[in-house]
């Protein structure tokens, strides 16, 4: 791949990628979320997000020739494969199904004599025999016959592997995190697969948080950040320090902690305590947390993605189910009861804006005031003697121009519905919608995901700003490790559903950088 | 290619009103131009529009609750009729007359919408999703249920049982001497007087009045917002802190009672009670009613509920006389499941566009 750039929307996310793959290599790609690397595989891979928002620049050569992928169909036929992190594999066919899936072997028959090919009958001991063939060649063993649905996920993954490798001229092979959900058995078959492959001459890219997988089966590492590909290395080269340095350190040198952190004050009451907490939250899973949150501060939660940062704060707000005791301000929280958190003052900013944080279909006024109305009856006038509850449209339309003004909420008036607005204004209106409670304790969680720079720091600072005035506790949730080392006191890192370390902001890069692998499972 | 500044405006306005809106309402606009030239008579003709307006208005406005909790279109709105039904045999059957009977029918038809609504309730919070499939099989089969309860409840009253045996209602009845016309004839606006065959049944008017200002009322409140709320995002409302469930249950037994009360008027203007398998017929109108004024499967208003309660009962009142003048053949009851049939479909092809 030749100097790669790509945008959206005037949003730099690749720049200048540059990296060569020989037959038979397997490469290993990594990089903190938003790096950058998912976009350069579905660039590699021609998906149609990629040319709907304008294409890229640069050139993908493949055998020395120049290579353009409009749709995957275009990747496909040159020989790439691609293993996405979710499966797509239908639950209801077995293996061999799957794997041969529209490209099955089939039979004339005597119906299509007549009515052409699309009547052909299926060759179902070819298409044994094919997907035999490619399970063999992962090494592993898995029944070809087995329905999806009655699989462990691991085999499912080989399944998907499987598919792939089955079509004849594979050349090359990207593994998107393949082994972010198998067992550690599981993981070291799949390596073990990935050698065999590339024997075969099979060239693989390989993308996973878990580095020591790269340095065990990969010839080459390529680490990314901010979109540019910051080290080129062969695999012996160097080692789990090394590329965590790299992955996460890019101010190593300037050490860029928040210019006005407070000093740290061990003193400073605790006003939340969480032990045990477990969370079930698919894709975040929470293992045993136990953290205490001192009064005022704003503590930041690191870590990488899948790592169980984000369902500590949905476990605590009673979103997912939940277990252990999270005491705030001396008094028990009952779980799984978002109504009882509210009513103690706590607020959250969901990471899922549009399906958690916002009534897309509701106008502005709605959005900031609903929950402040529900929970605590603001905005509402009493009408004979209580017990008629009137929304009071004048008071709502007031705080929520306040809010509009205060945050530079971009809007052509409060009554315009939420689904209109950009990412970033979506997000200021839910971080509105939180101010109005007036909480004294307030969860928010990947404040800044998909806006963009401009749009970022206002929010950062209202929410400093929010904390420094008003006393109120913040607990910042994020996967970029630089906004919360500029934005909090402290940061906790958690790592495989626990808290691998609390460091203060001022802390190096390498540090956060181990702990955010410590734990990974 | 820049479209002249007026023709965005009524491409913005077509787009707002929706074209099956429009194109019903060109058709009814077109059925009062040539009513006159096929001679029958307009004020004739708009006394019957106003009056199957305000038979039907109630039985639409039940659709409004549940559609704002976003348990969908009601299509179990038969169960509501049926405890209209039951409220009204029970009120006459314990000896009630006149306006009393009509109090008295919906007074003994609540606790049975509430008792209805609320295990429809159960229900639906069970299966969110697929409201509005499991909606219509609750409808029919309760119906079917109904139809043998009608024959074993002991009733006694003769002017309502089966002429022969005396053993269980009759398939329809007339109510005379009971609640027919109790609203309509209340400060009822008759002009023949004056040599016009124009009567507005203002009772049955007001009566809807009041129950449209009541449900405006009522999501003006703090309970009505979150159940708009509920509708919008049940999880944004759940992370709001509000039961949903309670909400959404809120939304069906309110739907229920209105389609109890719903089904009386309807009664009181019709003049009769129609029995068994007829609460099956009074779910398409009201839907597509609904539909017809502009609601979408998940938004609902009140001027909704007018102005499609309006162009669906003035489409099925108009074509019979207008269109059989025209090509001597009786074509409105094609129309008619035609229109709410389609108006179903349209609005049901609409939901799954916006998800998407």
């Amino acid at each position: 791949m030749r100097s790669i750039k790509k945008d959206f929307f005037g949003n730099q996310v690749l720049t200048d990628i540059n990296f060569t793959l020989g037959a038979g290599e397997v490469l290993g790609l990594c990089g903190e979320n938003g790096a950058g690397k998912s976009t350069l595989m579905k660039i590699l891979f021609g998906m149609d997000v990629i040319r709907e928002t304008g294409g890229y620049e640069g050139e993908i050569l493949i055998n020395g020739e120049k290579a353009v992928f409009n749709t995957p169909f275009d990747a496909l036929k040159a020989g790439i494969g691609m293993v996405h992190q979710e499966f797509s594999l239908i639950p209801g066919f077995t293996a061999t199904e799957n794997i041969l899936l529209n490209r099955e072997p089939q039979k004339r028959n005597v119906v299509s004599q007549i009515f052409g090919e699309r009547l052909n009958t299926l060759d179902y001991k070819e298409m044994d025999r094919r997907s035999e063939e490619a399970i063999k060649k992962m090494g592993v063993e898995i029944d070809a016959k087995m329905v999806i649905s009655s699989m462990p996920v691991g085999h499912k993954q080989f399944t998907e592997i499987a598919r792939e490798l089955s079509k004849d001229r594979l050349k090359l092979l990207i593994l998107d995190e393949p082994t972010a959900v198998l067992t550690e058995k599981e993981a070291d078959a799949l390596l073990a697969s990935i050698r065999g492959m590339s024997a075969q001459g099979i060239s693989v890219i390989f993308i996973t948080h878990r580095l020591h997988e790269i340095l065990a089966v990969c010839d080459k590492v390529v680490v990314m950040r901010d979109g540019q590909v910051v080290r080129d290395v062969p695999a012996q080269e160097t080692s789990v320090d090394d590329i965590t340095r790299w992955m996460v350190g890019r101010d190593v040198q300037s050490g860029s902690a928040a210019v006005e952190a407070k000093a740290e004050q061990p003193d400073a009451k605790t006003i939340m305590s969480i032990k045990n907490l477990w969370v079930d939250m698919p894709g975040e899973t929470v293992r045993d947390v136990s953290l205490d949150i001192r009064d005022g501060e704003i503590l930041g939660i690191g870590g990488l993605a899948g790592q169980g940062k984000l369902g500590i704060p949905n476990g605590v707000m009673g979103l997912y189910q939940a277990g252990g005791t999270v005491v705030f301000n001396g008094q028990e929280i009952p779980l799984n009861n978002p109504r009882r958190c509210l009513d103690s003052s706590l607020a959250f900013v969901s990471e899922d804006r549009r399906e958690v944080g916002l009534l897309l279909d509701e106008t502005l006024e709605w959005n900031v005031a609903f929950p402040a109305m529900q929970i605590q009856n603001k905005f509402l006038k009493k009408l004979l003697g209580g017990a008629v509850k009137w929304r009071d449209e004048k008071a709502i339309h007031a705080v929520t121009q306040k809010y509009i003004d205060q945050l530079q909420i971009k809007c052509t008036s409060s009554k315009q519905n939420a689904r209109e607005l950009s990412g970033g204004n979506q997000q200021k209106v839910c971080l509105a919608k939180a101010f109005a409670l007036e909480p004294k304790f307030l969860f928010v969680s990947e404040p800044t995901r998909g806006i963009d720079v401009g749009a970022k720091a206002l929010v950062l600072d209202a929410l400093k700003q929010f904390n420094r005035e008003s006393g109120v506790t913040v607990v910042m949730i994020s996967s970029e490790l630089e906004e919360l080392r500029q934005t909090c006191d402290r940061i906790a890192i958690i790592s495989g559903g626990q808290v691998a370390g609390i460091l203060p902001a001022a802390a190096s890069s390498e540090e956060f950088g181990l702990l955010m692998v410590s734990k990974v499972i | 290619m820049d479209a002249p500044a007026t023709a965005i405006a009524l491409q913005y306005w077509l787009k707002k009103m929706g074209y099956p809106r429009l194109i019903i309402a060109g058709f009814l606009l077109f059925l009062f131009i040539m009513a006159p030239i096929t001679g029958s008579d307009l004020p004739t003709q708009i006394t019957n529009v106003i009056n199957r307006f305000s038979w039907n208005a109630v039985l639409v406005l039940a659709m409004v609750p549940m559609i704002h909790s976003g348990c969908g279109l009601n299509f179990g709105i038969p169960l509501g009729v049926l405890a209209g039904l039951l409220g009204g045999t029970l009120a006459i059957e314990m000896g009630f007359t006149g306006t009393m009977s009509f109090l008295m029918a919906i007074v003994v038809s609540t606790p049975f919408a509430i008792l209805f609504g609320g295990g429809y309730g159960i229900l639906l919070n069970k299966i969110k999703g697929g409201e509005m499939m499991v909606a219509t099989y609750v409808g029919l089969s309760s119906v079917s249920f109904m139809c043998i309860m009608w024959l074993l409840i002991p009733y006694k009253n003769p002017s309502i049982v089966m002429a022969y045996t005396g053993v269980g209602l009759r398939n329809m009845f007339a109510l005379d001497s009971f609640y027919a016309k109790v609203l309509s004839n209340f400060a009822q606006i008759d002009l023949n007087p004056l040599g016009i065959n124009l009567v507005i049944p203002t009772g049955s008017l007001l009566f809807f009045a009041l129950l449209a200002l009541l449900m405006w009322a009522f999501l003006h409140t703090k309970t009505g917002t979150a159940m708009t709320a509920v509708g919008s995002n049940p999880t944004f409302a759940r992370a709001s802190g509000i039961d949903v469930d309670r909400i959404r249950m809120l939304s069906v037994i309110l739907s229920t009672w209105l389609g109890a009360v719903g089904v009386l008027v309807y009664q009181q203007g019709f003049g009769f009670v129609q029995l068994y398998t007829a609460p099956m017929n009074m779910t398409m109108p009201a839907v597509a009613a609904i539909l017809l004024g502009g609601a979408s499967v998940n938004k609902a208003s009140i001027p909704n509920v007018i102005i499609g309660t309006l162009l669906f009962q003035g489409l099925v009142t108009m074509t019979p006389t207008v269109i059989t003048a025209l090509i001597h053949t009786d074509v409105s009851e094609v129309i008619r499941i035609i229109v709410s049939n389609g108006m179903v479909v349209y609005a049901l092809t609409r939901k799954t566009e916006e998800s998407a």
